[in-house]
């Protein structure tokens, strides 16, 4: 797993081509790793976006408005959850969970975390996105 | 003079703008030519309050939040050095009712320090418990830690005394010590506030835990979710290495102990234990059938305590403390203190450590104020994704894990999450259906296959096809996963899905609940 995160960190994904390349250096089969490799819901299987939006879809940000805001960050990104936008600029994923549940709803906009989103806070996101 | 400052460097503090408002500070103060020191303690656990930053001055700490980045600067000009006036003074913010109201055992260090200095630690009464358990030998300290009555915190409140002895019993060789810092319960973020608050507890509690069985090494494995959290856990690990508190004979006794920190991949199901162990070992989180329990057979075949980071750091209070001191406060065969996180929809979030006792009402009106909206609470989630939903009919049940479970729910991990009267109960329960087909690791029928179709019939339920029909197949479907699922991720899934359609019928198209149904 420390090398499939590495793979990840260096390339934003998880190359196919890799996959027989860990197998052999691991001394496992192709299987293995790929049965790994897809049972994880963090390792991509194609390039990201230049931009990784994060969205938290749990409870406590449901309670405290996400399912109002979930469709917005949508809208704002043109771009549905779980893709990438065509022109490559944006990936959108549901996250469960990051944490901050005492001031959801809550996102992580490359790496950085944002909590108690608001319409401000969305058009702010989708600004920084467009650069 | 150099002033010292505080502002929170917690994940949570920083999702509100901790890390612009501690970059406008240091930047004043340069302007000013003032010499101070900005340190990124953990969050006082008022997240309401957020940034809280707080100032040494000559009569102690003053607080004010919560703090914006363009509040600085005038703050700055008013006297805030000085603790001067200001709207968002808050003055000394232990008088705070919330903060004043709680029991700080395991939290008593959280936001107080710098938590990745180990000085600091040493200075507010660290590695006493270490010191003791090495005093006392192993069989006096795995006894000290039952006597305290102390239960796991992940979830299912097994005692971790008696854990503790099955691996201490079994014969000296390899033996590990497990960390389970995969906090996925939505709700609940008292873990990453140990690790990114006071990270050297934690690595006190699974040294005196190693010392205790006889292990010599020990892993954190910690979510994806929380970079902030593996960042200062590893500076911690590192400070406690280069000054003897890990690696050959810790603390200058005859006892080895070396930990690390490993990071999971997204998957909720991997904060199983064995699921979890899978996953250290490199491969897929399938659960593990059990016997062979981890304490026998755990991390690559080895006897392995694992425990919750809440149970591992409560440890060196009762260590320091005395079990008595720890079994003292609490509720029937709950002992101790919980620390419990009010969250969602609700005015004064956050982490709220309090003895066993406290009644669910008392924590979400009293404590928590209601909600932010300002509209009634018509429910609250407690314990995570596979915990039940209570209505308010329910708030005077105790805070303890057999009162809960009497009324059909489970405290898990201390999370509760409001809800408002907006909330649509089926929408919640198709939610917890989704959730367990989404993370089902996939080995039993009943739980991969049997979610799938619960999101299908709650669909139905919610368009208003065939109800009554329906809520009938809910109902089977519920008691298949329970029965017949390996893992409570299938096992529990029915808990809110049943609990939302027993408290809240009207949700799902029947008629409201008689009064006397129960
Ligand atoms: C699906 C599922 C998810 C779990 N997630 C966690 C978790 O994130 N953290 C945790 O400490 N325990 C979790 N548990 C409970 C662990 O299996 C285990 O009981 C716990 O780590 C034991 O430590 P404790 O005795 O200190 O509570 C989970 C259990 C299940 C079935
Ligand atoms: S109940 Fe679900 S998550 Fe648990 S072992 Fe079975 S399939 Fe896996
Ligand atoms: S539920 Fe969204 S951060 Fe916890
Ligand atoms: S983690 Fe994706 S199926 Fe369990």
């Amino acid at each position: 797993m420390p090398i499939l995160h590495a793979m990840q960190e260096t390339f934003g994904y998880v190359p196919q081509d890799a996959i027989p390349l860990i197998a052999d250096a691991m001394n496992l089969s192709r299987a293995e790793v790929h049965g790994v490799f897809t049972f994880y819901h963090d390792f991509r299987h194609e390039p990201a976006g230049r931009h990784i939006v994060k969205v938290c879809v749990a409870e406590a940000c449901q309670a405290a408005g996400a399912r109002d805001t979930s469709p917005k960050f949508e809208k704002a990104l043109d771009c549905a959850f779980g893709e990438t936008r065509p022109d490559g600029q944006v990936t959108l994923e549901p996250i469960y969970c990051l944490g901050l549940c005492a001031c959801g709803p809550s996102a992580m906009v490359d790496g950085r975390l944002v909590g108690l989103i608001d319409d401000e806070a969305i058009a702010e996101i989708a600004a920084e996105v467009r650069s | 003079m150099s002033v010292v400052i505080y502002v929170p460097g917690d994940a949570a503090a920083v999702a509100v703008g901790a890390d612009r408002v501690a970059k406008a500070i240091t930047e004043g103060l340069a302007r000013r030519g003032v010499e101070g020191r900005v340190v990124r303690n953990g969050s006082r656990g008022m997240i309401w309050l957020e940034p809280l930053v707080e100032v040494v001055t000559a009569a102690g700490r003053v607080g004010y939040g919560p703090v914006k980045p363009r509040d600085v600067e005038a703050l700055l000009d008013g006297g805030l050095l000085d603790g001067a006036g200001h709207d968002l003074r808050l003055g000394d913010v232990e008088k705070i009712p919330f903060f004043a109201k709680q029991e700080r055992f395991t939290f008593k260090r959280v936001g107080v320090t710098d938590p990745v200095s180990l000085d600091d630690y040493l200075a507010h009464g660290g590695y006493k418990g270490l010191e003791r358990a090495i005093a006392m030998g192993p069989a006096d300290t795995v006894e000290e830690v039952f006597n305290s009555g102390l239960r796991g915190r992940g979830g299912a409140g097994f005692p971790t005394g008696i854990k503790w002895r099955t691996v201490a019993a079994c014969a000296p060789g390899k033996k590990y010590i497990v960390c389970n810092a995969d906090e996925g319960d939505s709700g609940t973020f008292a873990d990453r506030m140990i690790m990114e608050g006071d990270p050297f507890q934690l690595i006190e509690g699974m040294t005196i835990a190693g010392v205790a069985v006889g292990a010599d090494m020990g892993y954190v494995y910690c979510r994806s979710e929380y970079p902030h959290a593996v960042i200062a856990m590893n500076k911690a690990i590192q400070a406690a290495r280069k000054a003897g508190y890990l690696g050959r004979g810790v603390a200058g006794s005859q006892y080895d102990y070396d930990m690390e920190v490993r990071v999971g991949a997204g998957a909720y199901v991997c904060g199983e234990e064995t699921s979890l162990l899978e996953s250290l070992e490199g491969r897929r989180g399938l659960v593990r059938a059990k016997p062979p329990l981890p304490a026998h057979k755990g991390l690559f075949g080895k006897p392995t305590v694992i425990n919750n980071v809440l149970s591992l750091a409560a440890v060196p209070f009762i260590l320091s403390e005395g079990a008595k001191a720890y079994a003292d406060v609490g509720f029937g065969r709950s002992r101790g203190t919980m620390p419990i996180q009010l969250a969602g929809n609700i005015k004064y979030g956050g982490l709220y450590e309090i003895a066993f006792g406290v009644t669910l009402g008392e924590l979400v009106e009293e404590v928590g104020g209601g909600t932010f909206t300002g509209l009634p609470v018509r429910a609250v989630q407690v314990g995570g994704p596979l915990g039940a939903y209570f209505p308010r009919a329910l708030f005077d049940t105790p805070f303890d894990y057999e009162a809960f479970a009497k009324k059909d729910g489970l405290i898990g991990h201390g999370g509760i999450v409001v809800f408002d009267d907006n909330v649509d109960m089926a929408k919640q329960a198709r939610f917890a259906m989704e959730f367990c087909s989404v993370e089902s690791c996939g080995k039993c029928t009943p739980c991969r296959i049997g979610s799938t179709r619960g999101v299908e019939v709650m669909d139905k339920i919610i368009a208003g096809v065939e109800r009554e029909k329906n809520l009938a197949i809910l109902e089977d479907l519920s008691h298949t996963m329970k029965l017949g699922s390996l893992c409570a991720l299938g096992g529990f899934t029915p808990y809110p899905v049943m609990s939302a359609l027993t408290h809240f019928p009207e949700d799902f198209g029947r008629g409201p609940m008689p009064l006397a149904a129960e």
